[in-house]
């Protein structure tokens, strides 16, 4: 038994030490806002919070999160969070939404580290999750008005 | 008109209520079988059915059932919005289901041709209406006096004189006892409260916060957990496996054949199944399969490409003539003539393909699957499986992007064969590299141009030639005719030229293929609209006022393309080492186009700007509207500029997005987008038109900057020059 922190709350999980953290969370938790998208750690949809940074949960092993605060879609509630959130809602980004979970943990974690990010802050901070909607400007419009509602 | 109906049966005539609604407001098909209709809606419940799209509870809960499914192009709230406008009620305050192919429903049951608005705009506004008129005179016949005192509003009907209300709850019970009106008042669009506005969708919020279940979240009791080793080889057959090792993996319960149907194309699969997706995951990699290939391991996209050039030499079936092409080229004082060439690419949602199916005693079904068709899988499935079309249930979910690929339920029949196998519920799951590699893909189309000039310079004479498979894989299909699916738009171009002959030449693929967003067009607006350019250089003329020149009648062409004109401010000089470039393309779905401005940096291009112009005639939701368009603009730039999918040994080369990548936020350019909604006599589709375009206008773009033409698709934008 694998022991997890999931946005405060434990959970003991029987899953092979090798299992990706994604299916941990997804089919043995039940949680399923964190996708999979792609299982290589190419598309972010699988993004989540391990003690605040970003990780790719499809190549992440469970294991190695044992311990960890792990923080997913549905455990976002501080200020950034929800000012992402908001954001999004705001500028109506989302398209078919599949994506956004791992982009919204993605941008939420860019704020945590530049409050008030630049474009290139922005590209190197969310160039790691596809879009295939390509939303891409709206995201971009959604981080800088998540940064002014901070 | 609203007389009450008193001699028939309450319960009976909610049914039949539900049935006229339907039949004469939507004018669904002939076919639609009245008796099973009546079945299917027995039990009204609390709830009164006053047509079967609208659902009024006594409580005042209101239901909208959308059969348009939601894959990121808005139907979760334009086609809502339809039937909430006419009835008077805002869409926060109603649940909106998605209907899972029931014939009550009736045709149409599927997103897909950028159709679902321009399909059902009159049709499911008249739906609201009715609804609206038939709460209104059961208020009237409740209060006794005349229906034109009253009015609804807000979920409630007044009576203007006296300012008494009664809610929709309330009067739902009366109102559904009233005749469905046969031709109801639809609203004045300049009293319009959600339509043409920029209206919130109501699937956003859940689409922030983790909540949106989309068909890979669903999880059923005792599920298990399905993976398809297929063979990469296509058009292989499977010989034998062994399952020793797999079924030592931990949580691996069964291993089972299943088959993949495509349309003609069918393929055996092996499906290892456990109690979670990891565990089958690494049951599949412990399975052992002998495949026999048929002699299809040889087959390369080199000689296949190499084989669709020489097959341009056949004169090809035509597709469209007018005047005398082959005499006027013949004898023209200016002609040219070039050959354009577009790669396979493949859809890529990022959810991949999944489905939950569960067979349950007595031949019963059920899935939750994301998909464009609960229509057609109702239609197909019952007879394939041995299940009455009444047990049946199909649940659509959010699809987490569909772009063609999910109009085909190949997935579906797996899921659905195993569930029947091993009679538990079965989440099968597609992997990435399983998505990649299997297809279906879009098909290439290769075209050979030809172009004739007067000596002053004006388009006589021109030729698109089209060399490609077809989406009809059946092996006896008719190379004869001109196919209509691989020659989209090529006729259809409003310019003015007097001499045409469109061609076109079929060559066989074994290879899946299918739709994919905006179909042909997004090869065929590459060649078409740059060869255009091509013709316009060549009589030396500026691209804008050569296609102008070519537009003298009144068109929503000419409307778009002088929009286009205006807002990029086209005669104004751009700086050193910049170009920019126009592309418009009309085809079944609609009209759209782009300028697009480059700049050289270092040996490649930068995309400075992009402008796009969309004629839609009357607009839904022009928020909705700009998010698609700039969003076929990337899908459209990835098809450009990203690899494609190639194939050495019978195999597709791409597994995953390392190596089939999408473009990122770092190269997407900045698009601003203008709606033409003049009203026009037709609607015309959002979802698709902004991708053909794209791509010419930026190739066209990169001549202006660099007097590099290109003619083949992907190219490489860091390596121009």
């Amino acid at each position: 038994m694998i022991k997890l922190t999931i946005n405060n709350q434990s959970y003991e999980v029987d899953a092979s030490p090798e299992m990706p953290l994604l299916w941990a969370i997804r089919d043995l938790v039940g949680l399923t806002g964190t996708k999979f998208g792609c299982g290589i750690a190419q598309c972010g949809a699988c993004t989540v919070h391990v003690d605040g940074n970003p990780v790719r949960s499809c190549s992440y092993p469970v294991s190695a999160a044992a311990g960890k605060k792990i923080t997913t879609i549905e455990g976002i509630s501080e200020k950034i969070g929800e000012a992402v959130q908001k954001a999004w809602i705001e500028l109506q980004v989302p398209q078919c939404g599949y994506c956004q979970s791992g982009q919204i943990m993605s941008a939420t974690a860019l704020l945590k580290n530049k409050p008030k990010p630049t474009d290139a802050d922005i590209d190197a901070a969310m160039q790691g999750n596809l879009c295939r909607c390509g939303t891409y400007q709206r995201i971009r419009s959604a981080i800088h008005r998540a940064a002014e509602m901070i | 008109m609203h007389t009450p109906i008193t001699n028939i049966d309450r319960r009976n005539f909610l049914r039949l209520s539900g049935i006229t609604g339907v039949g004469l407001v939507l004018g669904l098909s002939a076919k639609a079988d009245g008796t099973a209709t009546i079945e299917n809606l027995s039990a009204a419940g609390e709830s009164f059915e006053l047509t079967p799209f609208v659902v009024i509870e006594k409580s005042g809960q209101i239901t909208i059932f959308n059969p348009k499914p939601e894959m990121g192009q808005g139907t979760f709230q334009s086609i809502p919005a339809l039937i909430a406008e006419e009835l008077e009620v805002a869409l926060d305050k109603v649940t909106i289901k998605q209907t899972g192919g029931e014939k009550k429903f009736g045709g149409g049951q599927s997103a897909g041709g950028s159709a679902s608005v321009r399909t059902s705009y009159t049709n499911l506004r008249k739906v609201g209406a009715s609804a609206r008129e038939m709460l209104v005179a059961a208020a009237a016949q409740q209060w006794n006096v005349p229906v034109t005192e009253c009015y609804a509003s807000d979920a409630s009907v007044f009576h203007k004189p006296s300012g008494k209300s009664l809610g929709y709850g309330e009067l739902a019970e009366a109102a559904a006892k009233i005749e469905v009106p046969k031709q109801p008042t639809l609203k004045d669009p300049k009293d319009f409260k959600i339509l043409g506005k920029r209206y919130p969708r109501p699937d956003v919020p859940l689409k922030t916060n983790g909540k949106a279940m989309f068909g890979i979240d669903v999880s059923v009791p005792g599920m298990v957990y399905a993976s398809i080793e297929r063979c990469p080889v296509f058009g292989a057959t499977l010989v034998s496996y062994d399952d020793t090792a797999a079924k030592k993996v931990k949580g691996v319960i069964a291993v089972e054949k299943c088959e993949r149907i495509h349309g003609v194309y069918k393929s055996e699969g092996v499906a290892v199944i456990a109690e979670n997706y990891w565990a089958a995951l690494q049951g599949r990699k412990a399975l052992q399969v002998k495949w026999d290939f048929q002699g299809n391991d040889k087959f390369n996209s080199k000689t296949y490409e190499q084989s669709l050039r020489d097959a341009s030499k056949q004169e090809g079936a035509v597709q469209h003539n007018q005047g005398d092409f082959d005499k006027t080229f013949a004898e023209a004082p200016v002609k040219l003539e070039a050959f354009y060439e577009t790669p396979v690419v493949s859809h890529s949602p990022i959810e991949p393909m999944n489905c939950v199916a569960s067979w349950q005693e007595g031949n019963k079904l059920e899935i939750w699957t994301s998909t464009q068709v609960p229509g057609s899988i109702m239609n197909s499935f019952p007879k394939l499986y041995d299940v009455a079309p009444e047990n049946l249930k199909i649940n659509v979910m959010f699809n987490g992007g569909g772009f063609g690929r999910r109009l085909y339920p190949d997935y579906v029949h797996e899921a659905v064969q195993l569930t029947k196998k091993i009679g538990k519920p079965v989440k099968a799951i597609w992997t990435r590299e399983d998505d990649t590699r299997m297809g279906p893909f879009r098909p290439m189309t290769f075209s050979a141009m030809k172009g004739a000039l007067s000596a002053d310079g004006k388009a006589i004479a021109f030729q698109h030639k089209v060399i490609s498979p077809t989406l009809d894989m059946r092996k006896d299909y008719d190379k004869t005719k001109a196919d209509g699916t691989m020659t989209e738009g090529i006729s259809e171009q409003k310019y003015e030229i007097e001499h045409m002959k469109n061609l076109y030449v079929h060559h066989y693929l074994h290879v899946p293929v299918a739709a994919w967003r905006a179909v042909t067009s997004t090869t065929l607006a590459f060649s078409h609209e740059c060869f255009i350019d091509e013709m316009a250089v060549k009589a030396k003329k500026d691209p804008m006022a050569f296609r102008l020149g070519m537009l003298t009648k009144p068109s929503d062409t000419k409307v778009l393309l002088e929009k286009l004109k205006e807002v990029s401010n086209w005669n104004k000089p751009l700086p050193a080492g910049w170009g920019r470039g126009v592309a418009q393309y009309e085809f079944f779905a609609g009209l759209g186009g782009f300028v697009v401005e480059v700049s050289k940096k270092g040996t490649g291009i930068k995309i400075e700007k992009v402008y796009a112009a969309i004629d839609l005639g009357t607009v839904v939701n022009p928020d909705t509207v700009e998010g698609q368009v700039q969003g076929a603009a990337v899908m459209a730039l990835t098809a450009a500029i990203k690899g494609g999918i190639t194939f050495e040994n019978g195999q597709t080369v791409q597994s995953n997005f390392h190596n089939n990548p999408l473009v990122r936020i770092n190269e997407m350019p900045k698009v601003e987008v203008h709606i033409i909604a003049n009203g026009g006599t037709r609607i015309k589709g959002v979802g698709e038109p902004g991708l053909p375009p794209f791509a010419p206008a930026l190739c066209n773009a990169i001549y202006a900057a660099t007097g590099k033409r290109i003619r083949r698709l992907p190219f490489d934008i860091n390596k121009i020059v």
